[in-house]
């Protein structure tokens, strides 16, 4: 599965489990338009974290934070990259 | 002092106001306007609960109640009705102020209500013998779910917050809490002992809108925890915010957030605060730097801070003065110190927080109680024992992980499964904070000679 679609997954599959009512997952979507909280948000990093083993909010620029779920995936391609370096 | 007789009397209420998500009214219009002697008469002396749903029904209670009744207790948003009803014991309430949000209609039978509009009429007979200084009591963000009641005076509560500064002009004070919440209440207090317009947040509010709403209303001072500022960073209505004066509280302020508000906020001063509902407001921190100076250990104007066993503790007239309820554990020890319970560590002229002693997890100002979360988590059929810590989390600073050694003979062909399987096991049996994020299987968990699980991060 390429990263954007693994983002793409995760997203929906927290939103399910907690009960969120989110719009077709896009990477134009802004987050924290949708029901999508910040409990969800601190889930999603947690399992892309165990899926990728990349936690690039840690040591992260303010330019770099995501917005859009597009900024999201962005954000993960990068850190890949740097760990593949 | 009296909160609503000082703003009388203080006056320069012109063109201030509070405004929440529905509403802007006029501060002068809410301390002022007519009063219902009636309504006075059947409130004062008594011990009250306040059970509204949204903040500015909240705040024109406070207003109207301090100095009238005996005590005071808040119910936070959200609780649940068996958490509300422990809090009306414990307060020993004999008079609720609600409203169709706060409170449903079956909930406290037997205890009178009276409605907040009613209720936002009534006024302490200023000047008169009458008044009385109201004991405050606000419920702790609740470790064990059941939420604590600590019993605070307004002079305590106030006794961080500079009252003789005149306010900077044009001051608008605003936070992501509920003011009912003790880091909220201060906020609420510096609005009104300065005075200043204040800005009220929803619970229900996205970020957004919050925002958004905040910078239209020229916020200029404003409270967060850190996992809301995380948040409110990610956000692009962040830039609608101009504020002058930023502070975090509640949550270990970690340097990454510290330095991507400074860079979202070049100008503005920065102060991260240690305060708790127990302990009040301990000390703030404005260097930009996590943890804080050695040098603020010792006695300073009002307040003495120690660190005992790598704990820190706190005496001051600050904190609260004891716990409510049937048989309260003390607040304090004989000598006057509150033990915070948060572990320290000194590094070099600085210390900085570990996390909680007792091992409850913060994830994002909930505190969530190992034990709670492992008790539910063994009730699965294939858990032997497992062992419940913080796992960190840049977004809400920590999230629950459930360490597991399998029972004999589980069939783990499908760990990735039996991870999921058990995770849906918590969901419907505890609140979504404290469901495990993460779940790791183990071969055995450390016990300490007297059997009890090793809590302590290595």
């Amino acid at each position: 599965m390429s990263l954007r679609s693994t983002v793409h997954a995760e997203i929906a599959a927290v939103a399910a489990e907690q009960e969120k009512r989110m719009p077709p997952i896009t990477d134009d979507l802004v987050m924290l338009e949708t029901e999508f909280d910040s409990l969800c948000f601190a889930l999603l990093v947690a399992r892309m974290e165990d899926l990728t083993g990349a936690d690039p909010f840690s040591e992260m620029e303010a330019d770099d934070l995501p917005v859009t779920v597009g900024d999201l995936v962005a954000l993960y391609d990068r850190a890949a990259a740097r760990k593949a370096a | 002092m009296i909160l609503r007789e000082r703003l009388l009397e203080g006056g320069g209420l012109d063109g201030l106001f509070l405004s929440d998500h529905r509403e802007k009214r006029d501060l002068a219009g809410i301390v002022g306007g007519s009063r219902d002697a009636s309504v006075s008469e059947t409130l004062a002396g008594k011990r009250v609960l306040l059970a509204v749903g949204g903040q500015m029904a909240a705040a024109r209670a406070m207003l109207a109640l301090d100095g009238l009744v005996a005590r005071l207790a808040l119910v936070p948003p959200g609780l649940a009705p068996e958490h509300v009803a422990r809090i009306a014991a414990d307060s020993e309430s004999q008079i609720v102020v609600c409203d169709a949000e706060g409170l449903s209609e079956g909930d406290l039978p037997g205890l009178p209500r009276i409605d907040i509009e009613a209720a936002a009429k009534a006024s302490a007979e200023t000047g008169q013998e009458t008044g009385q200084a109201t004991e405050w009591a606000l419920a702790t963000s609740g470790t064990t779910g059941a939420p604590k009641l600590v019993a605070h005076t307004l002079d305590g509560l106030a006794g961080g917050i500079n009252k003789a500064a005149a306010p900077e002009p044009g001051t608008v004070w605003s936070t992501f809490y509920d003011i009912r919440r003790y880091g909220g209440l201060q906020v609420f207090l510096r609005a009104m002992l300065a005075p200043a317009s204040l800005v009220l947040s929803d619970r229900h509010e996205p970020v957004r809108d919050y925002l958004i709403r905040a910078g239209e209303a020229g916020v200029t001072h404003i409270l967060g925890t850190p996992s809301h500022w995380r948040l409110a960073l990610m956000s692009n209505a962040l830039t609608r915010l101009a504020p002058r004066y930023v502070r975090l509280s509640g949550e270990i302020a970690d340097q990454t957030v510290l330095d991507l508000l400074r860079t979202a906020f070049p100008e503005a001063r920065m102060a991260h605060a240690y305060a708790s509902t127990e302990g009040g407001v301990g000390f703030t921190v404005e260097d930009g730097r996590e943890g804080f100076p050695a040098s603020l250990i010792g006695a300073r104007s009002g307040i003495e801070i120690a660190v005992r066993d790598d704990a820190l503790y706190v005496r001051s007239g600050r904190t609260g003065r004891r716990y409510l309820g049937t048989a309260p554990e003390p607040l304090m020890a004989e000598d006057g110190f509150v033990d915070t319970g948060d572990l320290v560590e000194r590094r070099g002229e600085r210390f900085h927080f570990l996390g909680r002693r007792s091992g409850v997890i913060n994830v994002g100002g909930a505190k969530v109680q190992p034990e709670e979360v492992e008790a539910v988590v063994n009730l699965h059929p294939g858990v032997s024992m497992s062992r419940v810590r913080a796992r960190p989390n840049p977004i809400l600073g920590a999230v629950v992980e459930a360490e597991v050694v399998l029972r004999a003979g589980t069939d783990a062909a499908d760990p990735a499964a039996l991870k999921k399987a058990i995770i849906a096991h918590c969901r419907p049996r505890l609140s979504g904070h404290k469901v495990p994020a993460s779940v790791r299987f183990v071969d055995d968990l450390p016990l300490t000679s007297g059997g009890k699980l090793v809590r302590r991060m290595p």
